[in-house]
């Protein structure tokens, strides 16, 4: 469903250039959940930013459901790890949900009905009248996730979503997006760089190389379903495979470390 | 109530300064420190101005003066706004006019009535240009600053579920800039009325509060006209800010909000 090939990114040109994204291949097939791990400032968002036809790549090809991403795809959200500020402070909760929804073909009371029902999928339905501001952090990012599940996009793209909240909150997040994916069938491509998290979320753990960010392993997970957060994290699979994509996320590090 | 809490009521504590500089000047005059006739006494300009009140000449004026303040106001804000989203949305336009702008800005406005006299036959027309022209520039200069404060992922939110970037300028950049918009209107507010009243003065007229106290000044009472027309017009200058500044609040509470959260 995503085909991502020799995918590269340069900022800037000159000698203060900055080779973000050295050249990324990578098939995510239709209904898989997809974790992308790297050291922070590896080229992430850039990637993210590339699929979702936010940014124009330097290089490479973007292939989305057969077609070529030169500009945003219709069939795709994002949640951004910046939550409060990808919220739209002067409305309130339940229009910001529905407002992407003037995309579809859908009237007021479509709209307002599917917001309602994503913001229940979260446990929100009491805060549809609130505003975002008024709403405490863990809040805000299920209110952005609401807006992503109402939108029902084929791909899901999810930039460090859990970054900026509270280890409970995270959890309770990570769960929801499980539920999340085999309620809707969706494919989600969630970026991270916790690698416990990456593990415990994904079917598949993509791990990138610092700057310029290479795919530097490929990791298949196959935990028993459903996770659960004491359960899973205590399979002797699950240690495994952590220890696997953080030798691998260090592994880089060390390497790369007598050539700067 | 203690003193500490008299003092942290804003508006008891603006009452007790007017009530002392009244007290003051009518103190002044009644010692002889300053002769009444040179300046009339404290009460004297207050019966004075409870009667201007009443006084259906004046109140002609002054809903003449309103008139023109509030379409030059409208005026202002369907020029500025946009030319503020052009300048903003567009840098090259905007660096473009940039030196001529900083040129016209630091023109004082009331420089200006002169040229207009000529440029305009028509007094009210004379009026309503050189109220936009000055009012425009808080507008202008809001509308663009505000629209450089617009979050760049606020956008691109929009843009990832396929929006344009029409739609994006209407749902996010013009929702965003509006409370500064209204900020700009607010001060533009009391500068077209500045300027809807020195166009009087300086260019009389037919009828307006700066025409008043033109012909006022024939009058034996002169002085006692003057100072409490003044008057009545800096009240319409103190209503209209805070009728501008509560609407603003009501409006803008997410605003407020979220600066006052940033701290
Ligand atoms: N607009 C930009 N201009 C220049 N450099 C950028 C820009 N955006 C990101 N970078 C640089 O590219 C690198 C990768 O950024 P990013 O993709 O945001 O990393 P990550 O999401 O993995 O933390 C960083 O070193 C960052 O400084
Ligand atoms: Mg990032």
């Amino acid at each position: 469903m995503l085909e991502i090939s020799n995918l590269t990114h340069t900022y800037g040109s000159g000698p203060g250039a900055h080779h973000a994204l050295g050249g990324i291949d990578l098939k995510v097939a239709e209904g898989e959940l997809v974790c992308i791990v790297g050291p922070s400032g590896c080229g992430k968002s850039t990637l993210l930013r590339s699929i979702a036809g936010l940014l124009r790549p330097t290089g490479g090809k973007v292939v989305l459901g057969g077609t070529a991403v030169d500009r945003t795809p219709d069939d795709l959200a994002v949640v951004f790890q910046d939550y409060s500020r990808s919220l739209f402070p002067w409305m309130s909760v339940a229009d910001n949900v529905s407002l992407p929804l003037r995309r579809k073909d859908m009237d007021k009371k479509q709209r307002r009905s599917a917001a309602m029902e994503a913001l229940e999928q979260v446990g929100l339905e009491g805060a549809a009248a609130k505003y975002p501001w008024q709403l405490s952090g863990g809040m805000q990012q299920r209110v952005s996730i609401a807006r992503a599940l109402a939108y029902r996009p084929s791909l899901l793209l999810m930039d460090e979503p859990f970054g900026s909240v509270d280890a409970q909150t995270r959890e309770d997040l990570e769960d929801l997006t499980l539920r999340v994916r085999s309620h809707h069938n969706m494919t989600i491509l969630l970026i991270t760089h916790d690698i416990d998290e990456s593990v415990y979320v994904g079917d598949r753990v993509v791990v990138l190389s610092k700057a310029p960010a290479r795919i530097v392993g490929d990791l298949r997970v196959d935990l028993p379903a459903p996770r659960d957060q004491i359960t899973t994290r205590e399979h002797p699979d699950f240690v495994h495979l952590r220890a696997e994509v953080g030798r691998l996320v260090r592994g880089m590090r060390s390497q790369s470390a007598p050539a700067s | 109530m203690t003193g500490r809490s008299l003092l942290d009521n804003r508006p008891l504590c603006g009452a007790v300064g007017v009530a002392g500089l009244f007290c003051l000047v009518e103190l002044a005059g009644r010692t002889g420190f300053i002769d009444p006739i040179v300046f009339p006494l404290a009460s004297t300009i207050a019966g004075r101005a409870a009667a201007l009140a009443a006084d259906g000449d004046f109140l002609a004026d002054v809903v003449s003066t309103l008139g023109a303040w509030a379409a030059g106001l409208l005026l202002t804000v369907l020029v500025a706004v946009p030319a503020g989203f052009a300048l903003g949305t567009m840098p090259r336009v905007e660096s473009a006019l940039r030196p001529v702008l900083e040129f016209l800005r630091p023109i004082p406005s009331v420089a200006l009535i002169p040229l207009a006299l000529l440029l305009f036959s028509d007094r009210f027309d004379m009026k309503i240009a050189v109220i936009v022209y000055a009012a425009s520039w808080p507008v202008l200069i809001n509308t663009m600053y505000g629209l450089k404060d617009v979050d760049p992922l606020a956008k691109e939110t929009l843009r990832s579920f396929g929006f344009g970037p029409l739609a994006v300028l209407w749902r996010v950049s013009l929702p965003s800039t509006a409370p500064f918009i209204a900020t700009g209107v607010r001060l533009a507010a009391s500068i077209a009325l500045i300027l809807a009243i020195s166009a009087e003065l300086l260019a009389g007229g037919a009828s307006g509060i700066g025409t008043f106290i033109i012909e006022a000044g024939s009058s034996p009472d002169a002085l006692e006209f003057i100072v409490a027309a003044t008057i009545w017009a800096g009240v319409i200058g103190i209503v209209s800010n805070t009728l501008f500044t509560l609407v603003e609040r009501r409006l803008f509470r997410w605003h407020l909000a979220r600066t006052e959260g940033a701290r």
